[in-house]
């Protein structure tokens, strides 16, 4: 298995090399040569002019599945204190779309405890079916038990594509789910397809810290497994349609599972609602320390904006964690975003792409949150802040 | 406790004018995330006394990311290479290193009583699946996400960040693997002594997919249920207007800017 230069195409140009993130190629008397730390990323093939990169492997397959028996779409849904998780309910617009181009069925499977009256509500979203397992025990997660039944009912259904949140509890369970079924799955998709002709699943997601997108696809085995983040995809219209309700009780008890939960804690100190605000000004990395931070909290004050901050913020403690924007916190949608010293790394732009209008602030002239940002500055967020914060409260004195 | 060899990925950007990547300076390195998995194995080893294995699937190079590890302190140290392993999928991979903890666990006697750590997510790839899919294989419980661990004779009880603001403690009997979040320790650095130990003493043990007598169809390329269809770099969502100039002419423009756009 190796990736192949053919050396009378390539012009020594060096693309390749400028696109190796393991430093895998050299030039070699003008011709790119592959070193052995090649990891078979292969991003350098896309970036050949001349097509002069090609992957050579031998195929050693195992058997091959029956794979037009797997026909249907499902969506897992994910609750917490009985409340269906947005993520779920964006999974299930997108989940129709994809069941429609393939004609077949959508199904929202439900894990939990005390949803028989929200059933009807739920019915709204969508779905053709929903299948809800049954189980006081399910009133929370667990790890093995969502495994179990979730594979039970694969076996047993057989659909083509299942989604998932990709929220720490959906990237838990989906893993595991998909190494018993040795299904193929692919984390954080931001964008889902379907190739009309194989039925393939078209998984686009960012890697490599966002800088490269690769589309990912199972050919040869089903279910075609994806997770997928909070607020990439729509929320779904409301549809009053029949959908099919299936009951599954589960006799689970405590010591069916291996791990035992001993408490929840929860950490919101404040009813902080920065998802609904109209403007947000949010630090990173570049704010440079907590007693840097005031200064953001003074622009956000004078802007009658919330404060928001990149993961790194609050893992260094300058941040309340409630105030967490981008995949693992909130999402926002905010007429006005105000990033300062936010590098932009993939994982933050997925939590504030959809505001209106960006202003990134960043010493760094290439830092990616340029590429998101209507209004760029390159230069010191200390330096400019204090007089923004002078101008806009001139402007306030003045209305 | 595994970890990865990553590219410094942090210091990779792209080139806004011709869209393609810029790497100037980068090096691979140990994935951030694996330094806290490290650094909570050593800190079990001084409170508990027991032995601390660390493992890594990649080509040779990977071997400095392992002499790292063992000037931190860790006491034997298994790379897997070989070009069969090369273009795995995270199936692939936990399939991989599964087999070596086996031959590993079974060598030293420890198939009862163990504890794998791994680093939540890597830096490259980002997916965050090997931790569960490795457990699954080895048929143990995971606890992802983990932000603290105590550890006991037979048992571990651990806080997992399920959401941003939410933490559930679980409680789990040995063996099991967790998988650890950034803000679970502060990571230690090599010290001299442990450098010159590490490069003149230590051992790095390879195992080549003959050693784990490893099924060809399961491992590397052929191992792995996903492949790339393709490659290509994102696409800017906008084309930011630069605001140059002094602070005072920065702050004049963009007031202007977002006056014209009705956000006041």
């Amino acid at each position: 298995m190796s990736i192949i230069i053919d050396e009378e195409l390539c012009t020594g140009c060096a693309n390749c090399i400028e696109s190796c993130m393991y430093d895998a190629i050299e030039l070699d008397n003008n011709i790119a040569k592959v070193l052995p730390n090649c990891t078979l990323c292969r991003a350098c093939i896309e970036t050949c002019p001349e097509e002069a990169i090609s992957i050579e492997h031998e195929e050693v397959k195992t058997q091959e599945i029956d794979i037009s028996q797997f026909k249907g779409v499902w969506v897992v849904a994910e609750h917490y204190k009985k409340k269906i998780q947005n993520v779920s309910f964006q999974l299930l617009s997108k989940g129709r779309e994809l069941a429609d181009l393939l004609q077949v069925k959508l199904s929202f499977v439900l894990l939990g405890k005390d949803f028989d009256d929200e059933l009807e509500e739920l019915s709204l979203n969508g779905m053709d079916e929903i299948i809800y397992i049954k189980s006081p025990i399910l009133k929370d997660y667990y790890s093995d038990l969502y495994t179990k039944v979730i594979t039970e009912l694969v076996i047993e259904n057989k659909p083509e594509i299942i989604l998932i949140g990709a929220t720490p509890t959906g990237r838990d369970f989906a893993p595991r789910v998909a190494k018993r079924l040795n299904a193929g799955l692919t984390a954080d998709c931001t964008g889902l397809e379907i190739n009309l002709e194989t039925r393939n699943l078209l998984q686009t997601r960012p890697t490599y810290g966002g800088s490269i997108m690769a589309t990912i696809r199972t050919p040869s085995n089903r279910p075609q497994m994806a997770t997928v983040r909070a607020g990439i995809f729509n929320m779904p219209e409301k549809v009053k349609k029949n959908v099919n309700i299936r009951k599954i009780e589960y006799q689970f008890e405590e010591k069916d599972s291996v791990s035992k939960i001993v408490k929840i804690i929860s950490k919101t100190k404040s009813n902080v609602n920065i998802e609904d605000a109209k403007f947000i000004v949010a630090g990173g990395r570049g704010v440079g320390s907590r007693e840097g931070f005031r200064i953001i909290e003074e622009l956000a004050d004078v802007l009658d904006a919330e404060l928001g901050g990149s993961r790194i913020t609050v893992e260094l403690n300058w941040l309340d964690p409630d105030r967490q924007i981008g995949q693992t916190g909130k999402t926002v949608s905010p007429k006005l975003y105000i990033a300062c010293g936010i590098s932009g790394a993939i994982q933050h732009i997925v939590g504030m792409q959809n505001s209106e209008i960006v202003v990134a602030i960043n010493k760094d002239p290439n830092a990616p949150i340029f590429n998101w940002a209507h209004y760029g500055i390159v230069g010191d967020l200390h330096e400019i802040i204090p007089v923004l914060i002078q101008e806009f409260k001139k402007l306030k004195s003045e209305e | 406790m595994c970890i990865k060899q990553v590219p410094g990925v942090s210091e990779v950007k792209i080139d806004p004018k011709t869209n393609t990547l810029v790497r100037e300076g980068v090096k691979s390195i140990i994935n951030p995330n694996d330094r806290n998995a490290l650094e909570l194995a050593l800190t079990l080893k001084e409170e508990h006394k027991v032995e601390v294995i660390a493992l890594s699937m990649g080509p040779p190079q990977a071997e400095e990311a392992l002499r790292e590890a063992l000037a931190m302190g860790i006491d034997r140290a298994f790379l897997l290479s070989d070009r069969a392993f090369a273009g795995a999928d995270t199936l692939a991979t936990s399939h991989t290193l599964a087999l070596a903890i086996k031959k590993i666990l079974k060598e030293f006697n420890s198939e009862e009583k163990y504890l794998i750590i791994c680093g939540a997510q890597a830096v490259d790839g980002d997916t965050g699946q090997v931790p569960p899919e490795l457990a699954e294989e080895l048929g143990i419980p995971q606890i992802t996400y983990v932000q603290n661990i105590e550890l006991s004779e037979d048992k571990i009880v651990v806080e997992r960040k399920f959401r941003a603001t939410e933490i559930v403690v679980i409680e789990t009997k040995l063996p099991a693997l967790i998988s650890v979040l950034i803000d679970i320790n502060k990571p230690r650095f090599p010290s001299m002594v442990g450098i010159m130990k590490a490069y003149e003493k230590a051992n790095v043990v390879y195992f080549d997919s003959n050693a784990l007598n490893a099924d060809k169809s399961k491992i590397g390329l052929n191992g792995s249920m996903t492949e790339v269809e393709k490659i290509f770099f994102p696409e800017r969502k906008v084309n930011p207007i630069m605001i140059e100039g002094s602070a005072e002419e920065i702050v004049q423009k963009l007031c202007q800017y977002l006056k014209n756009d009705k956000v006041f």
